[in-house]
């Protein structure tokens, strides 16, 4: 069991060096930055002087121990208006974060009974409904449901607010737009891996000595099929990073995405750099804690 | 009871699933791909010409409407069927010019991924999972801003994530290809191993390949939609869809058909490429058979 942590430890450090150099490399294969900030018009001299602010004038090895030094330090560089990346970061963290936590919870609430409901009823209109639901989660951009539902219950009906933090009501459209596209994969996966558990010795074995169908699946089927949605878990909280833009930019959410959008638009490179290290890491992290906890709940992991 | 006895797999063979064929989505894929094909001569007005007499208008049905423009015009007065028309060119381009420039170089990775195996497979798949880890919209942004905004860009964005997703997938299917026996007949018959990849282990992973491309189309167009709407995707005045629906934001109030009807049309066309990959899916690959 420790040889299977320090195991996955180990990869997930690699995995973090290769995000960050990738990051680093890509930057400075993109292009000077110190070019995008100074104005065609500026004196060269402008331009030197932010370069050498940058360190970008020293060569490409020494670039690459500071940034990484840095980033070892928890130092993310200083954003152009002068304050430290990670202070910028962790402000708008929270907002980003309890938004998450919410949608996660609404996906999973919808999601996983009827993933399950979809396999025991497999073939009748409750499995149709659920595959319905999967497939619209999976073709609605969340972008457009944000404004439609802001259009529903805060225009027409107005019954929630059309947008900002402020009291639990406003979490609820957000979050729903933002929880919407996992409760598609989470269905799917339910549905899937109970199916496979379904038609398994166990299952059948059980059945045949004439359990109740409800025990059957709740306490044979059920456990065994809700690990792979662990693993699931840890992609669907990294894609609500990644929407967070967007449904941030909707609800005027003062969070990572609406910060990273902001930054993009004011041309403050580090700041945006930071939080594409940082949502990385995020990203890696659940999924070595994801790992981690499957090999508890599952034994098999540990001696493959 | 019958709970579950369903899970055993049903014997079908290809004619059973063409005859399941989804028509509804082919249709109206069909429609779409058609009309954007064809565009000038289905589109009732050129997309970009403004008539600021007539902005603003609603569509047909309601008071104040007329049949010149059946789902209004926005802010300049530009016809929103004939832009949602244009739009739908611009969406399938781009993902189809992600998918042939990615896919291609993610199944070649894939497949000496999968089948080299060693170092280089170690090299290629703690790559594969870096850019997969890496937030495809904030990435997006962040190149869009050094890049500059243009078709071409977003294309070399997004390519990156649709080759990871693919030497993935490939290197998973080529793995079990590749311990089959009649690879390893083959390979004793003096076949070189371009000749085994090639012949033995292609073909036998295209119909995965035919599965992933159809479903990453789909998200490939959200994704493309949703840069546009954060106004990061193709610059305007080019209809994209993601950036008509972020045009009607101001007026949502007042005039919802603004993002309505743009927003309709990337469900309607996301909306039938996943029901076909679906079915796809179920009659290329029985193994995997999910929903």
């Amino acid at each position: 069991m420790l040889r299977y942590i320090v195991g996955r430890l180990l990869q997930a450090i690699l995995g973090i060096l290769v995000i960050t150099t990738l990051v680093f490399l890509l930057v400075r294969l993109t292009g000077d930055p110190s070019s995008i900030l100074v104005s065609d018009f500026a004196p060269v001299e402008v331009q030197e002087r932010i370069r050498e602010r940058l360190g970008l004038d020293r060569p490409l090895h020494e670039q690459y121990a500071a940034y990484m030094g840095g980033l070892v330090r928890g130092d993310l560089g200083e954003s152009f208006n002068g304050r430290p990346v990670l202070d910028i970061l962790l402000q708008y963290l929270p907002a980003t974060v309890s938004l998450a936590a919410v949608a996660m919870a609404i996906a999973l609430l919808v999601a996983v009974p009827l993933g399950i409901l979809s396999a025991v009823y497999r073939g009748t209109w409750i499995d149709t409904v659920a595959r319905t639901v999967a497939l619209f989660g999976q073709s609605v951009p969340s972008f457009w449901l944000a404004i439609v539902l802001v259009l529903i219950f805060a225009v027409v009906l107005d019954l929630l607010p059309v947008a900002y933090r402020s009291g639990p009501d406003s979490y609820v459209l957000p979050a729903v737009a933002m929880g919407w596209a996992a409760v598609a994969g989470i269905v799917r996966l339910i549905r899937s891996s109970m199916l496979d558990v379904l038609d398994s010795d166990y299952v059948r074995m059980a059945r045949a000595k004439g359990m109740p169908p409800r025990t059957v699946v709740v306490k044979h089927a059920l456990r065994s099929a809700l690990i792979p949605v662990l693993t699931f878990t840890g992609l669907v909280l990294a894609s609500f990073m990644n929407g967070s833009v967007v449904v941030e930019s909707v609800f005027a959410w003062p969070g990572v995405g609406t910060m990273t959008l902001d930054a993009v638009s004011g041309r403050d490179f580090p700041v945006v750099q930071g939080a594409v290290i940082m949502i990385a890491v995020f990203f890696i992290t659940i999924n070595l804690l994801v790992d981690i906890l499957y090999a508890f709940v599952d034994p098999r992991v540990r001696y493959r | 009871m019958t709970i579950g006895l369903g899970a055993v797999a049903r014997a079908r063979s290809v004619g059973g699933a063409l005859r399941r064929m989804p028509v509804i989505p082919i249709f109206l894929l069909g429609a779409l791909a058609l009309a954007a094909l064809f565009a000038p001569i289905v589109a009732p007005h050129p997309p970009l010409e403004i008539d600021l007499s007539s902005a603003l208008a609603p569509p047909f049905y309601h008071e104040g409407g007329s049949l010149d423009h059946l789902l209004g015009t926005d802010r300049l007065g530009r016809d929103i069927l004939s832009r949602v028309i244009y739009g739908g060119q611009v969406s399938l381009l781009l993902a189809f010019s992600v998918l042939l420039i990615g896919g291609s170089v993610g199944v070649v990775l894939g497949l000496l991924s999968g089948y080299v195996g060693g170092v280089l497979d170690a090299v290629i798949q703690r790559t594969v999972e870096a850019v997969l880890s890496l937030p495809t919209i904030m990435v997006a942004l962040v190149f869009v801003f050094v890049l500059g905004q243009s078709f071409t860009s977003v294309v070399l964005i997004l390519a990156p994530f649709i080759t990871a997703s693919f030497a993935r997938m490939v290197r998973g299917e080529a793995l079990t290809v590749r311990n089959m026996n009649y690879v390893a007949l083959a390979r004793v018959a003096g076949a070189s191993h371009m000749r085994i990849i090639a012949r033995h282990i292609l073909p036998n992973v295209a119909g995965t390949i035919i599965v992933i491309a159809t479903l990453e189309v789909g998200a490939l167009i959200l994704v493309e939609a949703s840069l546009s709407f954060l106004g990061v995707g193709v610059p305007p005045p080019t209809p994209a869809w993601g950036l008509m629906v972020d045009d009607g934001r101001e007026y949502l109030a007042t005039r919802y058909w603004l993002s309505l009807f743009p927003g309709l049309a990337i469900v309607m066309t996301v909306l039938s490429i996943n029901w076909i990959g679906d079915w796809l899916r179920n009659v290329l690959d029985p193994k995997r058979q999910e929903l």
